[in-house]
């Protein structure tokens, strides 16, 4: 489990987070959502350590993650995954070289075990025999697969996602939803996944906290959101008319 | 700071080893050529330039081969090798570092538990403290070669007299100041690139700012150490 606790960030006179409080559970999609501009990415970077909060605190089940020593984040931090919303492979690097990497610095294992590891995690993700190809070579799609193998090759205790289906199509957004859900109950992973896309709201949100203006302002699940009097939340996630009318037809039934 | 971090411990001895060996290869074999180039033609012009001084004069022709070798053992190959090094490996440096930083790689290896300021940074100012010394010490030899091949074939002097100049009035510690001056320099445009590029923020135009930065300031840094280590060490 990870809580944040509090959470206050300011950039010189803005406040972009202003005391967030929320929880995400292990073993569920937990899903940040929010207008562009509302503090999604800022608390997704807190949460992950990239950035140290003005005041507030991030909890790893007990331990106060901004009060360890270097040592100690280091073993936090073996513990982490994260896919980025561009991917973040490097160029110049092969598919199974960039799965590798976290293995080549951090594991004890012989070469042929860091292979059957990386083959393991390719097969998972659904792209066996593409150890060789570069990541310029392989398409958005499986940019995408090969950032959630390489996230999860450590064997994470805690999974990030930035914006995992940003720029993919409709199907192949789902997909990338469906496997994060699926590696996130098989191996009980604390995953939270910084979105807003609605496709994954409604699929995958096993825990949602809507922000709006650096604040939490709903929180719930999938099966809560259509029948929210949130107005923000109604606003956000009901837009556009046909969404609207897809809400309407729902709870007519 | 960024030094402080880069000299923090590895986390893995291999990784760091290899990532070096590429820097070496990088920074030496990739700047092989522009440097034998530089270094000839150096030494061709400098030759050229004094016995045209020289022409008419009461001094011995052979002291062409003598300021040819330490002119270019005392400032040309450390300095000139080195101010064209900040332009090549230095704005090279800043702008893959700054990629990274820009792509999100070096958030990447952060969240993996990497010190990337050490993986990044460390094995390129190794690397770099290894291979500019050894391309300026080839610089010097090519440069001195080069003084040979255009006075001694055009008949501007005799082989004889290069020779005798070359081999008159040798001071081992001009070398000691030559291989000086390539540490601090490499050691210089490095570090200075590395930080360009690591602290890059914005976009393209910062990126190409960054790259900008790190030739113009090691460029300077270079000429004023160069000047420092002149006064302290004649």
């Amino acid at each position: 489990m990870i809580k944040a606790e509090n959470i206050v960030k300011t950039f010189e006179e803005n406040e972009v987070l202003k005391g967030i409080t929320c929880e995400f559970h292990a073993g569920k999609t937990n899903l940040i959502i929010g207008r562009s501009g509302a503090g999604k990415t800022v608390l997704l970077k807190i949460l992950v350590g990239l950035f140290p909060p003005t005041s507030g605190k991030i909890w790893y089940d007990d331990v106060d993650y901004f009060s360890l020593d270097k040592k100690q984040l280091r073993a936090i931090r073996a513990q982490v995954g994260m896919l980025f919303q561009g991917s973040a492979l490097f160029d110049s690097l092969t598919v199974e070289q960039n799965i590798r990497f976290p293995l080549d610095m951090f594991s004890k294992m012989t070469a042929k075990e860091k292979l059957s590891r990386v083959n393991e995690c390719l097969e998972r993700v659904g792209l066996t025999g593409k150890n060789k190809s570069f990541p310029s070579e392989v398409s958005g799609g499986q940019q995408k697969r090969v950032g959630i193998a390489r996230a999860i090759v450590l064997k994470p205790k805690y999974l990030f996602c930035d914006e995992p289906n940003s720029g993919l199509d409709p199907k192949t957004a789902i997909l990338i939803d469906e496997l994060i859900h699926d590696i996130t109950v098989e191996n009980n992973i604390t995953t939270v996944i910084n979105t807003h896309d609605m496709n994954s709201v409604m699929e995958i949100g096993d825990n949602i906290v809507l922000l709006h203006e650096g604040e939490v302002v709903w929180r719930g699940n999938k099966d809560s959101v259509l029948r929210s009097e949130n107005e923000t939340m109604e606003n956000f996630v009901f837009a556009s008319p046909f969404l609207q009318k897809i809400r309407e037809s729902a709870l007519a039934k | 700071m960024m030094l402080g971090s880069a000299l923090g411990r590895p986390e893995n001895w291999r990784m760091y080893y290899k990532e070096t060996t590429r820097q070496m290869t990088d920074i030496g074999i990739g700047s092989l050529v522009i440097v034998i180039l530089i270094s000839v033609f150096i030494g061709a012009v400098t030759a050229i330039q004094f016995a045209y001084q020289l022409n008419g004069t009461l001094v011995p022709r052979y002291y062409i081969g003598y300021i040819v070798r330490d002119s270019t053992i005392i400032e040309l190959a450390p300095t000139i090798i080195c101010l064209v090094l900040a332009g090549k490996v230095g704005s090279n440096m800043a702008s893959e570092i700054g990629g990274m930083r820009q792509k999100e790689h070096i958030d990447a290896m952060e969240i993996m538990g990497v010190n990337t300021a050490a993986y990044l940074i460390r094995p390129k100012i190794v690397a770099a403290l290894v291979v500019i010394p050894m391309l300026v010490a080839i610089g010097a030899f090519l440069s001195i070669m080069g003084g040979y091949l255009s006075t001694v074939p055009t008949n501007i002097m005799s082989d004889a007299e290069y020779v005798q100049g070359v081999r008159s009035f040798f001071l081992s510690k001009n070398v000691v100041m030559m291989f000086v001056k390539a540490f601090t320099f490499s050691f210089l445009l490095t570090s200075i690139s590395c930080y360009q590029g690591y602290y890059v923020k914005g976009g393209s135009v910062e990126l190409g700012q960054a790259s900008t930065n790190a030739v113009v300031f090691s460029d300077i840094l270079i000429l004023l150490a160069d000047y420092l280590i002149a006064i302290v060490l004649t």
